[in-house]
């Protein structure tokens, strides 16, 4: 199999020694079906110990390895060496606090997922011993949704969450929809106040940037735009007469 | 060092663990619990899961029938009693799991559907697509947060647990962001931290997997059982190791060597069935440890096909159809289109087998009470007997449920009964030479040696000599090697001196887990002179049912290797015979 050298800079930072990120560069000898992972445990274990970043499975599931390649936010496991130019600048994701290196601080996120309710809310008991029915038609529509791994990529590709992290953002706005549409939910009021005032949906600018960035092919502003107009139908019936104000 | 009182500890975020601390939460909200992960709970390697998790479902099937397949399966080195159990709450777990919004896949009038699965004789294997370990582990982490008492810390690195008197009394962590030291004190510890497939040089399991809950027990002075059985899953990518699920054979895959012949018709799988139509628990659906196997014996014979990661043999798919493809098994289609460059729908993928599953772990019995009293083991790094000398595959998820309620009810049983522990001169004393150590670590300088090329000689020493077929003389050979890096170990040197985030030290420490890992497969894979499940031995042919129908039990000497006792294997009702898997009567 041939090689591709790749000339790697590496965003840097600790904050015990350093003032301020800077860029260190590494010649990393790629064998061609690498991904830029594998690139990067190639540095930790050649030629740089000190670098941090987070990883796990090489598979694109456990969304631990989110950064910024090139500027774009990807998941480096399935970002491609054959599909880099010579050279290469690996970021942290933007939008967060930088912990270390590669590593971004993912409070703000955490915290939001809580806000959310993502969990099924049942006003009445489930049935005794046995599953919901559930036709695929109705799994259909909110199958998608399920499949996010919280890489945080649509967070860093979010200008609202980039001017605003009051934002509560993509991931979770599609999240609380994903529970929200779920045919064995019967909690879709109680997640409204959270996500329909100033921090929600209403925040959202629709670009569409998250849906473009997401590895898993979630469709974030999708989500968006139904709860919007769920939403809007809340608020208007609100207002009629019997409706709760 | 900062002193957190719990009532009890969960160390480990994925499957089990979480489901341990929600059956606390739900049943005894004014528990305390402290759930301790070295990643994002998300992260953890549940998230890796493919296939499915096993519960009978079918008015066709029977727990008798689970029982017998995972049984046999296991070469019956299975402690039937916790089969029995096991079986008998699987459905329960899963039907729960649905309840709590896992997306399982659906049958046509709606109910949840299940597909076949190696080594089962009727379908039982609960599925979401094949994206199972996802769905599982997400569902479980998302009904975790409406639990207050769950009290979460995120990216602590457990380092090891804190004992009295014999009596289990909490753990040491290390906040990664900080490098700051928490000692937990609680009545009740439950380990829950996965497997060790990275003591192997070539696996499916991920970065995370450093066996750090079985290196804590045994250095505690608990023994790791049953730590000769590795399993390797027939069906990985050559070059990474990917997992291509077994699903891909439940749906109807077939595997064929160089020349398109389906192999395993030769070792005791066959009669060929017919393309398209899979039948349970034969060729294809045959058992992980047989297909391996006899990936080992085309490869002697040269039937193998040369990648450029090595020899491989090819997984076909092209029959099923891009439809059938696309809905049941996107995953695999992506990652083998993505990692090797072959389309299942268009074409054969190469495949090998692969370190996927420790059947060994932390000697628990079916409740999880380990020997020490107030310690806990659950899934992958527990050791219950359960799954013998050979997993099948979608035991795993479910047991992590089974596992994870069961013993979380006997924990909180004890922590009650026992009562907040006190913090004691003895117990900070331990705590600061756990910290103390650490610290070493970080200060020593002038080895040579380094955490990538220890590790790196270890894992290959391991599938010189632990690997699919073993002898005497690898096996020693392992062994000595594994001394060898224990003391070389001591002089790697730490380049990265920070408090923040610090990976070089995280590696070092999961290294020398690692190697406390290693000594235990080495050993046990020199002393059971048998041959049974994922055990080979090609100097002692066949199961020896006189002298080794018992699992190994590897202590920790402080100077030297580990000492093995043996233990009787619990029967109740299977006795030991023939593992059939010609599809032709019922077994």
């Amino acid at each position: 199999m041939s090689k591709k050298t790749l000339d790697i800079e590496v965003l840097r930072y600790d904050p015990e020694q350093d003032t301020e990120p800077h860029f260190m560069s590494y010649q990393v000898p790629c064998e061609e079906d690498w991904a830029i992972l594998d690139a990067l445990n190639y540095i930790k274990e050649e030629l740089d110990t000190t670098l941090a970043y987070r990883w796990s499975c090489h598979m694109m599931v456990c969304g631990s390895c989110g950064m910024m390649v090139n500027g774009e936010p990807v998941l480096t496991c399935k970002t491609f060496v054959r599909d880099l130019p010579k050279n290469v600048r690996i970021e942290p994701l933007e939008n967060f606090p930088i912990e270390r290196d590669l590593v971004v601080v993912l409070d703000d996120v955490m915290e939001k997922l809580q806000m959310a309710k993502p969990y099924i809310i049942r006003k009445d008991s489930p049935p005794e011993n046995e599953e919901f029915n559930q036709p695929r038609s109705a799994l259909y529509k909110f199958k998608q949704y399920t499949m996010c791994v919280n890489c945080m990529c649509c967070y860093s590709a979010c200008p609202q969450y980039a001017l605003d992290s009051s934002f509560i953002g993509p991931a979770v706005l599609a999240l609380a929809h994903r529970y929200n549409i779920d045919s064995r939910d019967q909690g879709k009021s109680e997640r409204l106040d959270i996500l329909a005032d100033h921090d929600g949906v209403w925040n959202c600018s629709f670009v569409g940037a998250c849906s473009e960035v997401c590895p898993k092919n979630v469709d974030p502003a999708a989500a968006l735009q139904q709860m919007k107009i769920d939403g809007a139908k809340a608020y208007w019936l609100q207002k009629l007469p019997g409706g709760k104000s | 060092m900062e002193a957190i009182h719990a009532d009890v500890v969960i160390v480990g975020a994925g499957g089990a663990g979480l489901r341990a601390a929600i059956a606390i939460a739900e049943a005894n909200p004014e528990l305390e619990v402290a759930l301790i992960s070295k990643v994002y709970p998300m992260r953890s390697h549940t998230c890796a899961a493919e296939g499915g998790a096993a519960g009978v479902k079918g008015t066709d099937d029977s727990l008798e029938m689970h029982f017998n397949d995972t049984v046999s399966g296991g070469d019956w080195l299975c402690d039937q009693e916790v089969v029995e159990y096991f079986v008998s709450q699987a459905s329960r777990e899963l039907i729960q799991l649905e309840h709590w919004g896992c997306p399982w896949s659906r049958e046509d009038d709606g109910s949840v559907a299940v597909r076949p699965f190696g080594g089962m004789k009727k379908k039982r294997t609960w599925y979401a697509a094949d994206k199972s370990g996802i769905h599982i582990l997400h569902t479980l982490f998302q009904t975790s947060l409406q639990f207050p008492s769950i009290k979460r810390y995120d990216e602590y690195f457990a380092l090891d647990l804190l004992h009295k008197d014999g009596k289990c009394r909490g753990v040491v962590a290390m906040e990664m962001r900080s490098g700051r030291f928490f000692a937990y004190h609680a009545p009740a510890v439950i380990m829950a931290a996965g497997g060790a497939g990275q003591v192997f040089p070539f696996t499916t399991n991920g970065a995370v997997k450093t066996g750090d809950g079985m290196a804590m027990a045994y250095r505690a002075g608990v023994p790791l059982k049953d730590m000769e059985f590795v399993q390797y899953h027939p069906t990985g990518l050559p070059g990474t190791g990917i997992l291509l699920t077994e699903g891909c054979r439940g749906e109807g895959g077939i595997l064929v060597n160089k020349n398109g012949y389906r192999y395993l018709q030769d070792y005791g799988m066959g009669p060929e069935t017919p393309i398209g139509s899979p039948v349970l628990k034969t060729m294809e659906l045959g058992p992980r440890d047989r297909l391996s196997q006899a990936f080992w014996h085309e490869h002697k014979k040269g039937n193998t096909v040369e990648t450029p990661w090595g020899h491989s043999v090819l997984l076909d798919m092209r029959h099923l159809g891009e439809k059938k493809i696309n809905e049941r098994l996107p995953l695999v289609r992506e990652l083998a289109s993505s990692y090797v460059g072959h389309d299942p729908v268009k074409e054969p993928v190469p495949v090998r087998p692969v370190i996927h599953f420790m059947m060994g772990g932390i000697d628990t019995n079916l409740n999880g009470e380990t020997q020490m009293p107030g310690l806990f083991a659950i899934g992958e790094t527990a050791c219950s007997g359960l799954h013998g000398a050979n997993r099948l595959g979608s035991n795993s998820l479910t047991d992590l449920l089974v596992s994870g309620k069961r013993s979380a009810d006997r924990a909180t049983a004890y922590a009650k009964e026992t009562g907040r522990s006190e913090d004691n001169p003895t117990l900070r004393a331990q705590a600061e030479d756990i910290v103390s150590n650490v610290r070493g670590l970080l200060q020593r300088s002038g080895g040579g040696e380094t955490t990538a090329g220890v590790r790196r000689e270890m894992r290959d020493s391991l599938e010189a000599g632990a690997g699919i077929y073993r002898d005497e003389e690898g096996a020693q050979a392992t062994c000595d090697k594994v001394a060898e890096l224990h003391e070389r170990f001591e002089g790697i040197e730490v380049n990265d001196k920070s408090n923040v985030f610090n990976t070089d030290l995280q590696q070092l420490l999961e290294l020398r887990n690692l190697l406390d890992v290693a000594e235990t497969v080495a050993e046990g894979s020199l002393q059971r002179r048998e041959s049974r499940g994922a055990h080979q031995r090609l100097d002692f042919v066949g199961r020896d049912d006189e002298n080794f129908l018992k699992h190994s039990l590897a202590f920790r000497q402080k100077d030297g290797r580990p000492r093995i006792e043996w233990l009787d294997v619990t029967i109740t009702r299977s006795q030991p015979g023939v593992r059939d898997y010609s599809g032709g009567k019922d077994q």
